[in-house]
């Protein structure tokens, strides 16, 4: 790539997603499945299918497979699949249930969720989703997934940033964890039941196309260190976010991106790129030893108030400060969200005030988020029964007592909505390549709505994926892969374990991690600038060849060596971060998360560019410059307008 | 083999048992089968030390009362008859509570090859820690004792019949008096831990109930404690004569 | 603030393995316990040294991948804690710190603070589920849950299954991890018609992995990071009698 290039990429041809229906929104799904091959009984058993990732993608999707009798091969780097990522997820899942009456319904679900996307995302998959949300409160329930409930005994919920109803299902902070284990244990019923078999503490390195297909990863063993290779009939991956490219994120610390961008170089188009979401509401960093951040559930937002002093450098206690000197900032600019605004808004005034030098805390990289009304309406006992392991979990992070004093929030790279594209079923643009859950692109456009990524995960893993792969496994068994082609990518994937162990320089894999975080955050992060991204371009590539120089990895690759796990990761990160800056270069427009400086209305909002920009950015790779495919987005039941939270 | 296939098949094999040498074979099992024999020797032990109490009411008392032990239910059982009903039901009982002991022990031991360089001080409570050295400890105790006072070899008067006679020459010795005391004390821990436990073995789980069972084991352990250790102290400080 | 630590070290399954000392420099109370790692850890690279294998990967608290033996204690001195979650200012910079890796026949060491948990696994593939195929699901509102009921199911479902339970236990037992799974499941209307049958094969599992049985010796629920309650095994218990006495 040349990155003093005006223009650092190639226009391509255009991609259509030629499996969505067309006719009535409402029955699109509906007719899909419909059309959509079957395989019979009999025949699934001869079908191997790899399943990699284990989160509410994964898990889902391996344990429905399983069910359904095909042959399942199912891996994740942690020692057990219960552990993915989306254990993490505190706040809830939304659900087009209308159980409290006020006014949901599945229409309006998709109508926010698009909204929400900021008309970036398909009207097709996002209704989609919406129908098959409240599938997935019914089969959650039944797995035994303890949500919160009411006296009754009915389901409870809540209301969730961006939305006006209250939709959002959850089992107090660890929803996520407790979807999880629902997932895990379908999944466990299939270990048991001899249809899926697990692959803890292995790391997919590469993919194995064969024929113009997805036939097999390449895998290490991260204990023995043995690199190997797994076939089947069809590949899917499900592999979550790559938002640890910014170093510091709410993400767990393994998360990568080295499935999917190595199904990216082997042919998979990779979709928007450039779109990351930061969440407005995670713990402030403390130091440079900081090794990740912490997230505090966006549901605090029902409850909490978002103030900083009216006065630049006012360094009082929050408790000296009277109420006229304070500035509820999302309450005065927002009158009818308030404090419940998207996130890009809050995270985006959060920054903005703090700039302007009226942030709080160490460093002034911080906003006050406020229970002291609450507590005074609802009593100490509610807001504990409510957000009691929040709190703890503050003040077990800060040494603070967020009863007494305000918590302090800071922006944090949070979800990545970009990733491998895929067409209304699901497939990559590699054939028998799926992708799902939060490692594809698909239906939350520039900007996700809170708790809709648990539902995404788990509508593709339950509903949408096994309903439409047969269509392709129909096709099937696809014979044997040749041997040439399975030790091709395992010489590869060989190659890179010695590369990266041979170079033996004198900087820690982290601290190119490190280095790298803090360059996307500051150029490629809340806001985005040609200088700066073209600033970005010229420095990664320098710094990934310096990688490639000085790199240390002790120890060897035949045993279990965590410090070549995350040099192969950050090696991965070092080349996903250009493109990231490429398509976030391309994209004049201000959109969702994506803020660029130079196309903003003069009070400072973000401004859309449909004429130019409604498409989807799918990037080819090709070794010099990435090839630019759109995707046009066309918009029927929704009009896009100008999204106005004020 | 891997851990699954192991699982596997151990679980094929279970499913040939029966229910009950299932239960048996399995640790949960074996904790219910301590507490039901715990039970029974706990019974004992009340009854043996509400018995005891009767050397307060003068040297007659206890020897008939050791009569009339041997003498009960005589028309159907014979002499000795209940005694021995009793006996068998005691053995049967120590014999299922100590395999059941010695087994878990050492699936324990088995469970931990490999044992930690630091061990912080406990944080569950001592007489729950202390339960195996604390059985030791009675058992040891219950041979010497059955010796001493039933057999009489060990003990300086030894005349079989003569119960009180001879628990009052036990007791004039300090070293007699120590080990007793010792005994009994490591029979209220382990009955402090054992009772509460056994509750709990056999499914005893109400929150709400916790704070009673661990009153109750307490309490047992306390008046057993303080009930046998009356006799010996009481014949030390010539109290009983 | 500069600490001392005596680190378990093991390069494999079948080494010897034993302590070593080291002193980190420019500790914050702030620092995170496995933060301090990091810090020893980019300074063992850089000198050319294998770096200290542990396991984490959320950092806060709820994947139960991280877990080490803190001076004789699973997690650590706080209660209610993980160790991803347990910060310097609890320690005392004049005493050194001593780390282990969680030890049991059925955690068998991997390299150096790293164990195998898979067992864990196991004993939930041996029936810790509610067989729910995918699609067969009535409307969620067809049964209610009374709320006890709920909250009691969340509470011990709230298991991370970090494995600490085992870790703790003198007899090395798994049986608050497995009691909170089969309470988790057998509060909810949902897990009943297997309640039985689940209770049985996963106690079977449990004991045929080679863990320890349960004296109630009630040290896992005071490591027990999430406070998984000691009544849990009582109902593993009951549970697991009653099904020997139903068919
Ligand atoms: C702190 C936090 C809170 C959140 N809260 C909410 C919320 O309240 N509501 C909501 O809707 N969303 C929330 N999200 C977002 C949501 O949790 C995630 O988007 C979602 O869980 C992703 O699920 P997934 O299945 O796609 O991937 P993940 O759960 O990330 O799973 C990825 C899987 O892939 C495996 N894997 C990755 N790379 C490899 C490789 N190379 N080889 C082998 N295996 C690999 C991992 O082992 C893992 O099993 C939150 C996210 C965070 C970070
Ligand atoms: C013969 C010597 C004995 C030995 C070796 C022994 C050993 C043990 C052991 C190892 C335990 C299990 C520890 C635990 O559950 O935490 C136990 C429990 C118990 N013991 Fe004993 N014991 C002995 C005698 C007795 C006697 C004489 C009594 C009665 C007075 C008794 C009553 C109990 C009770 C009630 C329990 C609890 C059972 C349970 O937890 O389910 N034991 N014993
Ligand atoms: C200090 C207290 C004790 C005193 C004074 C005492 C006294 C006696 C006496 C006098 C006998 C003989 C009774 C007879 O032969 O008829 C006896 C028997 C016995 N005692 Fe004790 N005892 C004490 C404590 C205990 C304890 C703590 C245990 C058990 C843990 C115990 C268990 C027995 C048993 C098993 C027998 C034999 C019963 C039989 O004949 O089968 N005793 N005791
Ligand atoms: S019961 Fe507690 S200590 Fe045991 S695995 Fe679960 S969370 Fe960890
Ligand atoms: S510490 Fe062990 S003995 Fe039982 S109560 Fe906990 S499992
Ligand atoms: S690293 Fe996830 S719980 Fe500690």
């Amino acid at each position: 790539m040349h990155p003093s290039a005006e223009q650092p990429w190639t226009e391509g041809e255009p991609i259509t997603d030629t499996r969505a229906p067309d006719g009535p929104l409402e029955t699109r799904w509906e007719r899909r499945r419909f059309a959509a091959r079957l395989v019979n009984p009999a025949n699934r058993r001869k079908l191997t299918v790899i399943v990699v990732g284990t989160g509410l993608a994964g898990g889902s999707a391996a344990a429905t497979l399983g069910e359904l009798g095909y042959n399942v091969l199912s891996f994740c780097y942690q020692d057990s699949p219960r552990r993915a990522h989306s254990i993490a997820a505190q706040g809830g899942i939304n659900a087009a249930k209308n159980y409290r009456g006020d006014g949901d319904s599945v229409h309006r679900l998709f109508h926010d969720t698009v909204k929400g996307g900021d008309f970036r995302s398909r009207e097709s998959n996002v209704y989609r989703l919406a129908q098959v949300s409240t599938q997935i409160i019914d089969q959650c329930v039944a797995q035994g997934v303890p949500f919160a409930r009411e006296y009754g005994g009915l389901l409870d919920t809540r209301s969730f940033g961006g939305a006006q109803v209250s939709r959002t299902f959850y089992a107090r902070g660890q929803t996520g964890q407790q979807l999880l284990l629902g997932a895990y244990q379908a999944l466990a019923r299939q270990v048991h039941a001899g249809t899926v078999k697990t692959h803890p503490r292995t790391e997919m390195l590469d993919l194995v196309v064969s024929d113009g297909r997805a036939r097999g990863v390449v895998v290490r063993d991260l204990v023995t260190g043995e690199i190997s290779a797994h076939l089947a009939d069809a590949v899917v991956l499900a592999t979550g976010g790559y938002g640890n490219v910014f170093h510091l994120s709410t993400n767990a610390k393994g998360c990568n991106t080295t499935a999917i961008w190595r199904a990216h170089k082997k042919g998979a188009l990779f979709a928007n790129p450039c779109y990351t979401q930061i969440h407005p509401t995670c713990i402030p960093v403390s130091g440079d030893h900081q090794s990740k951040l912490t997230l505090m559930s966006e549901s605090l937002r029902n409850d909490g108030r978002v103030w900083v002093p009216v006065q630049a450098g006012d360094t009082r206690a929050p408790g000296d400060i009277p109420e006229d000197e304070r500035d509820y900032y999302l309450e005065r600019l927002y009158p009818s969200f308030g404090n419940l605004v998207p996130r890009d808004i809050a995270s985006r005034e959060a920054k903005d005030v703090c700039d302007a030098g009226r942030g709080v805390g160490p460093g002034g990289l911080g906003v006050y988020l406020d229970f002291a009304d609450a507590i005074a309406r609802l009593g100490k006992d509610a807001v504990a029964a409510k957000y009691g392991n929040l709190f703890e979990m503050y003040q077990r992070i800060t040494d603070e007592d967020p009863y007494e004093v305000p918590m302090r929030i800071y922006p944090a790279v949070h979800y990545t909505m970009g990733g491998l594209w895929v067409d209304y079923d699901l497939r990559s643009t590699i054939p028998g390549l799926f992708v799902i859950g939060e490692a594809n692109f698909s239906d939350h456009g520039a900007n996700r709505l809170g708790a809709s990524a648990l539902m995404q995960g788990l509508a593709d893993g339950y509903f949408v994926l096994p309903a439409v792969i047969g269509d392709y496994l129909a096709d099937g068994p696809f014979g044997a892969v040749p041997d040439r082609d399975v030790d091709a990518v395992e010489d590869d994937v060989r190659a890179k374990v010695a590369a990266l162990l041979a170079v033996d320089g004198d900087r820690t894999a982290e601290s190119f991690h490190r280095e790298l975080g803090r360059l996307m955050w500051d150029l490629c992060g809340m806001e985005r600038s040609a200088e700066g991204l073209r600033k970005a371009l010229e420095r990664i590539p320098a710094l990934r060849a310096e990688f490639w120089r000085r790199v240390k990895v002790t120890g060897s690759g035949d045993r279990l060596n965590q410090e070549l796990e995350k040099a192969g990761r950050v090696a991965d990160f070092l080349e996903l971060a250009e493109l990231m800056c490429v398509d976030a270069l391309h994209r004049t427009e201000s959109c969702g998360g994506h803020f660029r400086v130079e196309s903003q209305t003069p009070d400072g909002d973000a401004r859309r560019d449909d004429e130019h920009f409604a498409y989807v950015a799918a990037w080819e790779h090709t070794g010099a410059e990435p090839v630019l495919h759109r995707e046009h987005l066309g918009f029927e039941a929704v009009t896009p307008s100008v999204r106005s939270y004020r | 083999m891997t851990t699954t296939q192991v699982a596997g098949s151990q679980q094929r094999h279970r499913k040939r048992q029966s229910a009950l040498l299932r239960l048996w074979s399995s640790t949960v099992g074996k904790k219910a089968v301590m507490a039901v024999s715990g039970a029974v020797l706990l019974l004992y032990v009340v009854a043996h030390m509400a018995g005891n109490l009767k050397a307060f009411a003068g040297p007659g008392a206890l020897d008939s009362y050791g009569r009339f032990l041997r003498e009960f239910g005589a028309p159907v059982l014979g002499h000795g008859g209940l005694l021995w009903v009793v006996r068998v039901v005691l053995l049967l009982a120590v014999v299922l509570h100590m395999t059941a002991a010695v087994q878990l022990a050492r699936r324990a031991r088995r469970a931990r090859p490999v044992g930690y360089a630091k061990r912080a001080k406990v944080q569950g409570s001592y007489a729950a820690r202390t339960m195996r050295w604390g059985g030791v400890i009675i058992a040891l105790f219950v041979v010497y004792h059955l010796l001493d006072l039933t057999a009489g070899v060990l003990n300086p008067n030894g005349v079989p019949g003569q119960i009180h006679a001879n628990v009052v020459a036990d007791f004039q010795h300090w070293y007699v008096v120590l080990a007793y005391t010792l005994a009994v004390v490591a029979l209220g821990f382990h009955l402090r831990h054992g009772v509460f436990s056994a509750l709990r073995s056999l499914g005893v789980a109400s929150a709400k109930r916790a704070a009673a069972v661990r009153a109750t084991a307490l309490g047992v352990a306390v008046v057993v404690t303080a009930g046998f250790l009356s006799v010996p102290f009481a014949v030390l400080f010539g109290i009983i004569a | 603030m500069k600490y001392t630590l005596k680190v378990w070290r093991q390069s494999g399954p079948q080494d010897a393995g034993g302590l070593v000392e080291y002193e980190v420099d420019d500790v914050s109370p702030d620092m995170s316990f496995l933060e301090v790692l990091d810090v020893l850890n980019e300074r063992l690279v850089l000198a050319g040294e294998d770096p200290v294998a542990f396991d984490h990967d959320c950092r806060e608290g709820i994947c139960g991948m991280c877990g080490l033996m803190i001076d004789g204690v699973a997690h650590g001195p706080e209660r209610a804690t993980t160790t991803c979650q347990l910060h310097m200012r609890h320690f005392d910079p004049a005493h050194p710190i001593v780390v282990e890796p969680w030890r049991a026949a059925p955690f068998p060491v991997v390299r150096d603070l790293v164990v195998d948990r898979s067992a864990l696994d196991r004993i939930v593939e041996a029936g810790g589920y509610i067989s729910a195929p995918t699609g067969s699901a009535p409307e969620a509102h067809a049964v209610a849950v009374p709320k006890p009921d709920a909250d009691a199911a969340f509470e011990a479902a709230a298991c991370i299954g970090c494995g600490a339970c085992v870790a703790a236990c003198p007899n090395g037992s798994s049986m608050l991890f497995t009691a909170a799974k089969l309470t988790h499941l057998g509060k909810v209307p949902q897990g009943q018609p297997e309640r039985w049958s689940r209770a049985r094969d996963m106690l079977d599992a449990q004991d045929d992995l080679g863990f320890g049985g349960c004296t109630q010796t009630g040290e896992c629920t005071a490591v027990c990071p999430k406070g998984i309650p000691l009544t849990t095994i009582a109902t593993l218990n009951r549970d697991v009698l009653t099904a020997a006495f139903r068919d």
